[in-house]
């Protein structure tokens, strides 16, 4: 006999389901009065953030390439100078103007959805080295049964990118561009395969 | 919130094995939604291990109380009354303060208030089917509705969904993000429900069954269910070599 690990499992996923938007975005769904606004929904800058303003829009589709209508994403990303806004960033305080974290539902006739907030800075990666800038995502839906990781780096950091201590390891490298949000102007393109050919990268985190 | 220090580790690795695999065709809307590459793993970073928290500030006196939130003054949901407890817990049993738990169900009939949801059973107009709340400073939570109904879906010819409350769960941390749905002690629908069925393991599966509890139900008011969530757990803060940083 030994000692017992006396541990816990965690509470094992179920998947979000075709009514998450009743739950998460109330008012976006119809139901309106009883909360004020949907966590999460409105812009993630205000006058006073720090950092360069972008838009970031695209679309979650599934195998045969027809976009999701019921996806829910989240986002939760450093500020301009790569400090995460949680009581576990112990490296400084992030910009008190941002929180970092959003979520929106899928445009309900298109599946679109969009994120206004700032470029992030660069996060330190646990030995040191600093990965380049990106944004957490965690994508759920009817259909998916544990939700989602990935994370959007950015087309105009190259260098940096190819820095990257996660991008750097993948073997396959022709599926690193599924992790590449592609930035025109101010808005930043990162659409999401389930699967198929371009199958977007996913992370166990 | 207790006056201890935010912890900064990194999470137990997530037991795949435990959770639903992505492809079940038993429930069909997962076969097109299911990656079919293996996932890259990734010790966490401050990108994983940190997360939002959010202020009780968000919160409205009635979040918590699915019976009236919605309801016309005066009047209330109909459906057997109940309240649902527990405790926001990780795999190391410590509680989680602070934990935004959201949750929302079916009214009694089984019916959604969805512009989907197309089954016949009547909306109730004095209920919504949401609410929030978050928990206290040893992980508890709290909150009143009705039991929600079970109903048909389309999936097999002839698929019900057991009685079900779906939650979604922030602990402190990203990787802590958990969505999951809570089912009722006794009742014989779980076990042939195709969405229950993508969980392999059974264990796993009574691990989401809420216990009746007479100990906590109000007299001649409401009775009680006791409804535990476990989130993963941080390794310790043991000696760590690490470089200036993180």
């Amino acid at each position: 006999m030994v000692q017992p690990l006396t541990y816990f499992k965690e509470s094992a996923s179920q998947t979000a389901g075709p009514y998450v938007h009743i739950g998460c975005t109330p008012n976006f769904s119809g139901i309106t009065g009883v909360y004020a606004e949907d966590l999460g929904s409105g812009s993630l800058v205000n006058d006073n953030t720090r950092g360069e303003r972008i838009t970031i829009r695209g679309f979650v589709y599934d195998g045969v390439g027809t976009p999701l209508k019921d996806a829910l994403v989240e986002i939760w990303q450093a500020d301009a100078d790569g400090f995460y806004s949680s009581p576990s960033e112990t490296r400084g305080k992030a910009d008190p103007n941002f929180f970092g974290w959003a979520r929106q539902p899928g445009d309900m006739a298109t599946g679109e959805f969009a994120f206004e907030t700032i470029k992030p800075g660069k996060v330190p990666f646990r030995d040191g080295r600093l990965m380049a800038p990106h944004v957490n995502f965690w994508i759920v839906a009817r259909g998916i049964n544990l939700g989602l990781n990935t994370r959007m780096y950015f087309s105009d950091e190259e260098e940096a990118n190819a820095a990257d201590p996660i991008l750097s390891r993948i073997e396959h490298r022709v599926r690193v561009p599924t992790l590449i949000g592609r930035r025109e102007g101010n808005t930043v393109t990162f659409n999401i395969y389930l699967q198929g050919e371009n199958e977007t990268i996913f992370f166990d985190i | 919130m207790k006056n201890t220090p935010p912890e900064t580790t990194p999470f137990f690795a997530r037991d795949r094995a435990w959770h639903p695999p992505a492809f079940t065709p038993g429930y069909k809307t997962s076969v097109l939604r299911s990656p079919q590459r293996a996932l890259i793993s990734l010790e966490g970073t401050k990108s994983e291990i940190t997360g939002p928290v959010f202020g009780h500030n968000i919160l409205g006196e009635f979040d918590n109380d699915l019976i009236v939130n919605y309801a016309k003054p005066g009047e209330m949901a109909l459906g057997e009354r109940i309240l649902v407890y527990g405790r926001v817990l990780d795999e190391r049993g410590v509680g989680i303060p602070g934990a935004l738990v959201e949750f929302w169900q079916a009214n009694a009939g089984g019916r959604y208030r969805h512009k989907k949801e197309t089954y016949l059973a009547p909306l109730d107009p004095n209920f919504g089917g949401f609410g929030r709340t978050i928990t206290d400073e040893n992980g508890g939570y709290v909150f009143k509705t009705i039991k929600p109904g079970p109903y048909p879906w389309p999936n097999g010819v002839n698929d019900w969904r057991p009685a079900h409350i779906h939650f979604s769960v922030f602990g402190h941390g990203f990787a802590q993000r958990l969505i999951t749905q809570m089912y009722f002690e006794g009742d014989p629908m779980i076990w042939i429900c195709p969405i229950v069925k993508t969980i392999p393991d059974e264990n796993a599966i009574k691990g989401l069954i809420a216990a009746l509890d007479m100990q906590n139900t109000v007299p001649h008011d409401m009775r009680a269910y006791k409804f535990d969530i476990i989130l993963r757990g941080r390794r310790s803060t043991f000696f760590e070599n690490r470089k200036e940083g993180n």
